[in-house]
C-alpha cells in the first residue's frame, strides 16, 4: 500500500499518527514537569483528532464518542489535574536531570524499529487502511515504558503510565477501529480514577519521605542503615 | 539540437549567476526582517552589496607566517560554493547542470569548503583560529549525518538522489501529505541553521570571543579575501534556503524552458525565499544563543527528526 494511492484524509491519519509518535519522543527528552504535562495533553489532542478522522473515513459513528472522550479526558481533564497537583506540590520549577538524553532518544529509535519488526505479521493479517500505524502504536507503548524506566520523579512516571494507555487506545483504534464501547468507557473511567488515586499517592509519598523521588523509597527501613 | 543544448547550458549558467548575485540580497532581507522585529529602522536591503564592495576595495593584509593555503582558501571556498549553487535547481529543473551532480556531491562540496576554511584558520597559528576550526569541525561532524539522513528520506521517496528528478517526481504526484517530509523538513531546517552559523548555534552579528565559531575561523582575513569568504557564506545560506524551499514546496518551479514558466519560476522562488527569510528572522528573534556544549543536543535532535522521517517513510508510506 503506497501512500500516493490513498486519499488526503487517510494521509492525514498517517501524519497525525507520526506526530503522536513524535510527542512520545519529545516527552522522553523533556526535563521540565510542566512541559511534560503539556506535551502529554498535546498527545491526547492529536489522538482525539486521529480517532475522529478514523471515525470519518471508516463510517463508524461510535468512534466519535471515543474521540470526544479522549479529548475531554486526556487532552483536558487529566493534564489539568496533574498541573494542579504539581502546583500544590510546588514542583512547577523543578527540572529533572536526565542522565543521558541522547542515548535515551536513540534507544527510543531502537524501540520503534523493534516494534516495526514485531508488528509486521500483525500487519499482514489486518486489512484496515490504518494497518501501517499498528507498529507506531506499539512503539508509543514501549516509549512510554522507557519514559517510566528513565525517570525517578513520581509525577513523570505517572505521565508515562497515562501515555501507555494512550498507546493502547491508539493500537485498538488503528487495528480494529476501536474496542467495544463498554470496554472503552470502562478504561476511560479507570484512567480517571487512577489519576485521582495517583494524586492522593503523591501527597502520601511526600508526607512520608518528603520527596517525590522514587529512588528514595529503596531506603525505607525501620532503622536507617546509613 | 546543437542550439538547444547551447541554450540549456546558457540558462544553467544564468541560473547559477542569479543565485550567487541574489545571495547578498537574501541576507539583507533577513537582516531587515530582524531589525523590524527588534523595532529598529532596518538598513537598506542593498547593504550586504555595499559591504562586499567595500571589502573588495580594501587592501589585503596577510599574517607573516601564512602559507599559500591561507591565500588560496578564499578562492577555493567561493569556488565550491559557486559549484554547489550550480547543482541546486533554482528556477528550472530541466537543466544540464542538474544531471552532473546529485545531493551527495552537494554535501561534499560543503565539506570541501569547510575542510579548507578549517585548515586556513589553523594556518596562521592564532589561538582563535584553532578554536574556531575545532568547534566548526565538532558541529559539522554532528550536522552532516542529520543532513544526509533528511535528504535520504526524500531520495527514498523519489528513488533518486538527483535533486531535479526528486522535484519532478514530487510535482508529478501533486499534494501528498507525507509524514516523513514533515520530519525531514524540520531536520533539514535545523541543520541549515547550524551549518550557516545562525542563532541558536552561532551568532552572526557578534565577535564575542567565547562563543564565536565561524567568525573565529575567518578572524585573520581582511580585504578582498574576507569579501570572498563572506560572499561564499551568503551563497551557502541561499543554497540551503533554495534547497528547503524547492524540495518541500516544489510548486512554481519551471519544468519546461518556456519564457512564461521561467518567469513564474523566478517569482515563485523569490516569494518562497522571502517567506523563509521572515520565518528565520522570527525564529532567531525568539531564541537565545545556546551554550556551545548544548549544541550537540540541538544537533542530535535534528538527527532524531531526520531519523524519524526515515522511519515513518519505511513504516507508514511503503509496504
Amino acid at each position: 500500500m503506497n501512500i500516493v494511492t490513498l486519499s488526503h484524509y487517510e494521509q492525514a491519519i498517517f501524519v497525525l499518527s507520526a506526530l503522536v509518535l513524535y510527542t512520545s519522543f519529545s516527552m522522553l527528552a523533556q526535563s521540565r514537569l510542566f512541559n511534560l504535562i503539556n506535551i502529554f495533553a498535546w498527545q491526547g489532542t492529536l489522538l482525539g483528532m486521529t480517532a475522529a478522522l478514523v471515525a470519518f473515513i471508516s463510517n463508524q459513528p461510535h468512534l466519535y464518542i471515543s474521540a470526544l472522550l479522549t479529548l475531554v479526558l486526556k487532552a483536558w481533564l487529566i493534564p489539568w489535574m496533574l498541573r494542579k497537583q504539581v502546583i500544590r506540590l510546588k514542583l512547577q520549577r523543578e527540572i529533572e536531570t536526565l542522565a543521558t538524553p541522547t542515548l535515551t532518544s536513540l534507544a527510543g529509535v531502537g524501540l520503534v524499529i523493534f516494534s516495526y519488526y514485531i508488528a509486521l505479521p500483525i500487519k499482514s493479517l489486518s486489512n484496515s487502511i490504518t494497518r501501517n500505524t499498528i507498529s507506531e502504536s506499539l512503539a508509543i507503548v514501549l516509549l512510554a515504558m522507557l519514559l517510566i524506566i528513565t525517570r525517578r520523579q513520581a509525577v513523570s512516571q505517572v505521565v508515562g503510565f497515562m501515555a501507555i494507555e494512550n498507546g493502547l487506545f491508539f493500537a485498538a483504534l488503528v487495528s480494529t477501529y476501536g474496542m467495544p464501547m463498554i470496554v472503552e468507557l470502562g478504561i476511560a473511567f479507570d484512567v480517571l480514577v487512577a489519576a485521582v488515586l495517583f494524586g492522593v499517592f503523591f501527597f502520601e509519598m511526600r508526607s512520608s519521605i518528603d520527596s517525590l523521588d522514587v529512588d528514595q523509597m529503596n531506603r525505607l527501613h525501620e532503622v536507617d542503615k546509613r | 539540437m546543437e542550439l538547444s543544448l547551447f541554450a540549456n547550458w546558457f540558462l544553467a549558467g544564468l541560473q547559477t549567476l542569479l543565485l550567487i548575485t541574489l545571495a547578498p540580497l537574501l541576507l539583507g532581507w533577513i537582516r531587515a526582517c530582524k531589525a523590524m522585529l527588534h523595532n529598529h529602522a532596518p538598513a537598506s536591503l542593498w547593504q550586504p552589496y555595499r559591504d562586499l564592495r567595500k571589502f573588495f576595495r580594501k587592501e589585503v593584509v596577510v599574517a607573516d607566517g601564512a602559507s599559500w593555503l591561507f591565500r588560496a582558501t578564499p578562492y577555493i571556498v567561493l569556488g565550491t560554493m559557486i559549484l554547489s549553487a550550480g547543482v541546486v535547481p533554482l528556477v528550472a529543473t530541466d537543466l544540464p547542470t542538474a544531471a552532473i551532480a546529485d545531493v551527495i556531491v552537494l554535501t561534499s562540496f560543503f565539506a570541501l569548503a569547510r575542510f579548507f576554511s578549517a585548515l586556513a584558520a589553523m594556518d596562521t597559528g592564532t589561538a582563535f583560529g584553532g578554536m574556531g576550526a575545532s568547534r566548526e569541525m565538532m558541529l559539522s561532524s554532528l550536522a552532516e549525518p542529520a543532513m544526509l539522513m533528511a535528504v535520504f528520506t526524500l531520495s527514498m521517496t523519489a528513488s533518486t538522489t538527483n535533486l531535479s528528478s526528486t522535484i519532478e517526481y514530487l510535482l508529478q504526484h501533486g499534494l501528498v501529505l507525507r509524514p516523513s517530509f514533515i520530519f525531514a523538513a524540520l531536520g533539514l531546517m535545523m541543520v541549515a541553521i547550524a551549518e550557516t552559523g545562525r542563532i541558536p548555534i552561532d551568532n552572526p552579528s557578534t565577535h564575542l570571543e567565547l562563543t564565536m565559531v565561524h567568525e573565529a575561523m575567518i578572524l585573520e582575513y581582511s580585504g578582498r579575501h574576507l569579501g570572498l569568504i563572506e560572499w561564499a557564506h551568503q551563497i551557502k545560506l541561499m543554497v540551503y534556503g533554495v534547497l528547503i524551499a524547492n524540495l518541500f514546496i516544489p510548486w512554481g518551479i519551471a519544468t519546461k524552458l518556456s519564457p512564461e514558466a521561467l518567469g513564474i519560476g523566478v517569482l515563485a522562488i523569490i516569494g518562497k525565499l522571502m517567506i523563509l527569510g521572515a520565518v528565520l528572522a522570527i525564529y532567531e528573534t525568539t531564541l537565545a544563543k545556546l551554550r556551545l556544549f548544548r549544541a550537540p543536543d540541538y544537533l542530535s535532535f535534528a538527527f532524531l527528526l531526520s531519523l524519524l522521517g526515515m522511519l515513518s517513510h519505511v513504516i507508514l508510506e511503503v509496504g
